[in-house]
């Protein structure tokens, strides 16, 4: 399969994790910022495989995981309304909030109904004008344009029936976050290929002027993943921290124009709660002012969630040390015993993205199984 | 569902299902005779009293039930007549049986088409050759539109065991894996033909009958210690299955699993893993390591398991119950998925 096998042809890979072990003089710790980086790298066994050099955090870049549990609130309680429909991205749908998730509440009645793509959404509203179609619109700037598109697509039709509970995220500001944490350990990042296919990597370099770690844009096969570690860590030793593009095949530096052109006629950006790790400054995107009728949060106003809210700090999850790289998910105290993908304590978990998920998947912990044979 | 796939009819009500078709009386009797048993016709079946008397087996009987509802009912590659006979079989085949008698249960929604009920009936009658069994038995009811999607069928099989049942609690560490042909071909079928996802080549089921690949086998003297065709969860709930009741850790070189291209194309797209999807005509096998070329032989010889390959071992009860060696050569855990896999967000 052309762009698939040849960037997972082991002889290609081999010789890049040889040349990762000569580079580096002492073990580097470096953050990937996406989560299906984070599976690549797991599903293929590199963490394994660079485990003498390379330390490898796990970044805030699961869209899932970060999505208040607050909009999976308001989403279920919306589609517990008469002649109403929730649609949205298929793994949005296990993730629980504070109470239920929103596989739950169909089962529980609820017409929640997963798509493939927003449009679909948009097409569902001309299908059933009699009924309301609320899209959830999650995820970084790879999502985005695509909600964008619907919010152009149902403005266009005038469509009354169709609108979005917006809950999408900004990666970078997750990032600087991140550097200016106490005691932060990351020497360089890999960024997530997708996000800057979008909006490419022009904005990383006052970051990199800023704090002084690389940032290389990685893609998410194993040869990209370790192209990008590889001259993460050649700049780490170097010392000479700048932004390099490693998945030169789908991003430019500009990203594509006409995609973030369509975001900003949509969108604009503001303070935004992340799941597990709290308001991040400009961390998020909200429709602008002139789509004020495609708000669901406007049309479906929330109603008091108080009986449900319950204190994070209580909470015994560390998604947010999980999501900031303070800690890897192997090293929870809950990790494997009291939180499985069956029974999760937090969204990392839950999520087909998320960091927990992807070590529980590929990595599991001796307590999940079997006691060894007599 | 019913507006998809059924054509509007051309003589007002005639062409319809009715609840009176499941009530019955004349429209039922009409609708059996003149419609189910002419179609599925042979002479047990048309005893048509409440039970069927069948005849003495040469062995120890084996009796399997199995419950069909797919959306869309019409899929590339089969339907859900053919799946509920093939399926069936199936599983009397994979516990070492010839499959023998099936019965028929037909959930049918209120205003289906009976053309589209003909279709589905005379894919049942092609399976039943195919896989050489006689429907013998059956039922059919009708419930209100709205009451089911479209067409649910229960088929439940009687089977004469031909080999000692080939359990999972037999597999031994140093015994061969081996599938019959490539994974998640059904999965991905209904899932392309439900979403609409426009893939080119059209990913098609390989709903089909497993027994010849079995008795082959056996006629051949290869001596089988599991089969288990990798219906839902595919092959990654067999494995699992297999490890936790022999005790021990299934070992697969992932780049000897055979995968088609479509298959694989959409798993990339959606973030889906083809381990975990579902096969309708394919069957993984373990049995001792030192009869391997001779299975590879006999499976190969046969249509259904034309592509049978050898793809891991059974090893001494690890940490993981199943591993996965991937590209790098690392040895990566397979977990089982949670429910239906559900596509990724980005």
């Amino acid at each position: 399969m052309k762009y698939v096998d040849e960037f997972r042809d082991a002889a290609k890979c081999r010789p890049l994790i040889e040349k990762i072990q000569q580079t580096v003089t002492t073990p580097r710790t470096i953050m990937e910022v996406c989560g299906g980086q984070t599976h690549g790298l797991l599903a293929h066994g590199i963490d394994e495989a660079l485990r003498d050099c390379v330390r490898l955090l796990h970044g805030p870049g699961c869209p899932v995981c970060v999505t208040p549990a607050q909009i999976i609130d308001h989403a279920i309680q919306i589609a517990a309304q008469p002649d109403v429909i929730i649609t949205s991205f298929g793994d949005m749908l296990r993730v629980p909030g504070n109470g239920e998730s929103l596989l739950e509440c169909r089962a529980a009645g609820g017409d929640v109904r997963m798509v493939y793509s927003p449009l679909d959404a948009v097409r569902l509203a001309q299908q059933e004008p009699d009924r309301q179609v609320v899209f959830l619109a999650v995820g970084f700037e790879t999502t985005l344009p695509a909600t964008a598109l619907a919010v152009r697509q149902a403005s266009q039709l005038m469509l009354t029936n169709f609108s979005l509970l917006v809950s999408h995220v900004r990666v970078q500001p997750a990032m600087e976050l991140i550097m200016q944490e106490p005691g932060c350990l990351v020497e360089g990042f890999l960024a997530a290929g997708h996000v800057c296919a979008v909006s490419g990597y022009q904005s990383y370099r006052p970051f990199v002027e800023r704090y002084r770690v690389p940032v290389v844009v990685t893609g998410f096969e194993p040869a990209d993943l370790l192209t990008g570690i590889l001259e993460c860590v050649e700049l780490i030793e170097r010392q000479t921290p700048d932004v390099v593009n490693r998945y030169e095949r789908s991003v430019r530096e500009s990203g594509n124009s006409a995609a973030m052109a369509l975001v900003r006629e949509v969108y604009e950006e503001c303070d935004q709660e992340w799941r597990g790790i709290g308001t991040i400054a400009q961390g998020g995107y909200q429709l602008r002012e002139a789509y004020r009728d495609l708000n669901a949060s406007l049309r479906f106003p929330i109603q008091d969630l108080s009986q449900q809210f319950f204190d994070v700090a209580a909470s015994p999850c560390r998604a947010g040390d999980v999501l900031t790289g303070r800690i890897r998910p192997s090293e929870c105290e809950h990790f494997g015993t009291t939180c499985t993908p069956h029974n999760p304590l937090g969204a990392p978990m839950v999520s087909t993205e998320g960091a927990c998920a992807a070590y529980y998947r590929y990595a599991p912990p001796v307590s999940k199984t079997e006691s060894p044979l007599p | 569902m019913i507006g998809d796939q059924c054509p509007l009819p051309g003589s007002g009500d005639g062409d319809r299902i009715q609840l009176a078709h499941g009530e019955g009386g004349r429209l039922m009797r009409s609708l059996l005779g003149e419609v189910i048993i002419p179609t599925l016709g042979n002479d047990l079946l048309a005893q048509a009293h409440d039970g069927c008397v069948l005849p003495t087996l040469n062995g120890p009987a084996v009796f399997t039930t199995d419950s069909y509802v797919v959306t869309p009912l019409l899929f590339p590659g089969g339907d859900i007549g053919k799946l509920a006979v093939y399926g069936t079989s199936n599983d009397l085949a994979v516990s070492g049986a010839r499959p023998r008698w099936l019965s028929l249960s037909l959930i049918i929604e209120e205003g289906l088409s009976l053309s589209f009920l003909r279709r589905i009936l005379q894919s049942i009658a092609d399976a039943a050759r195919e896989a050489d069994v006689q429907v013998v038995t059956g039922d059919t009811k009708v419930v209100p539109r709205g009451a089911a999607d479209g067409l649910f069928i229960t088929t439940s099989g009687v089977g004469e065991l031909m080999m000692p049942a080939p359990w999972p609690e037999g597999i031994q560490p140093g015994d061969a894996i081996l599938v019959t042909g490539p994974i998640g071909r059904h999965g991905i079928a209904v899932l392309a033909a439900r979403e609409r996802l426009e893939m080119d080549p059209v990913p098609t089921s390989d709903t089909g009958a497993l027994f010849p690949a079995v008795a082959a086998l056996h006629e051949a003297g290869v001596p089988i210690h599991a089969l288990r065709d990798c219906t839902r969860g595919g092959l990654t709930a067999v494995l699992h299955e297999w490890a936790h009741a022999s005790r021990t850790t299934m070992i697969i070189e992932g780049s000897q699993v055979p995968v088609l291209p479509e298959t694989r194309g959409l798993c990339e797209l959606l973030g889906l893993d083809p381990f975990h999807c579902a096969c309708e005509g394919t069957m993984a096998i373990a049995l001792p390591a030192d009869h391997v070329n001779h299975a590879l032989q006999v499976l190969q010889s046969v249509n259904i398991s034309a592509s049978a390959v050898h793809i891991g071992e059974a090893v001494p009860r690890q940490i993981s119950p199943v591993a996965v060696r991937r590209s790098l050569g690392q040895l990566v855990a397979l977990d089982e998925p949670w429910g239906a896999p559900l596509p990724r967000i980005c």
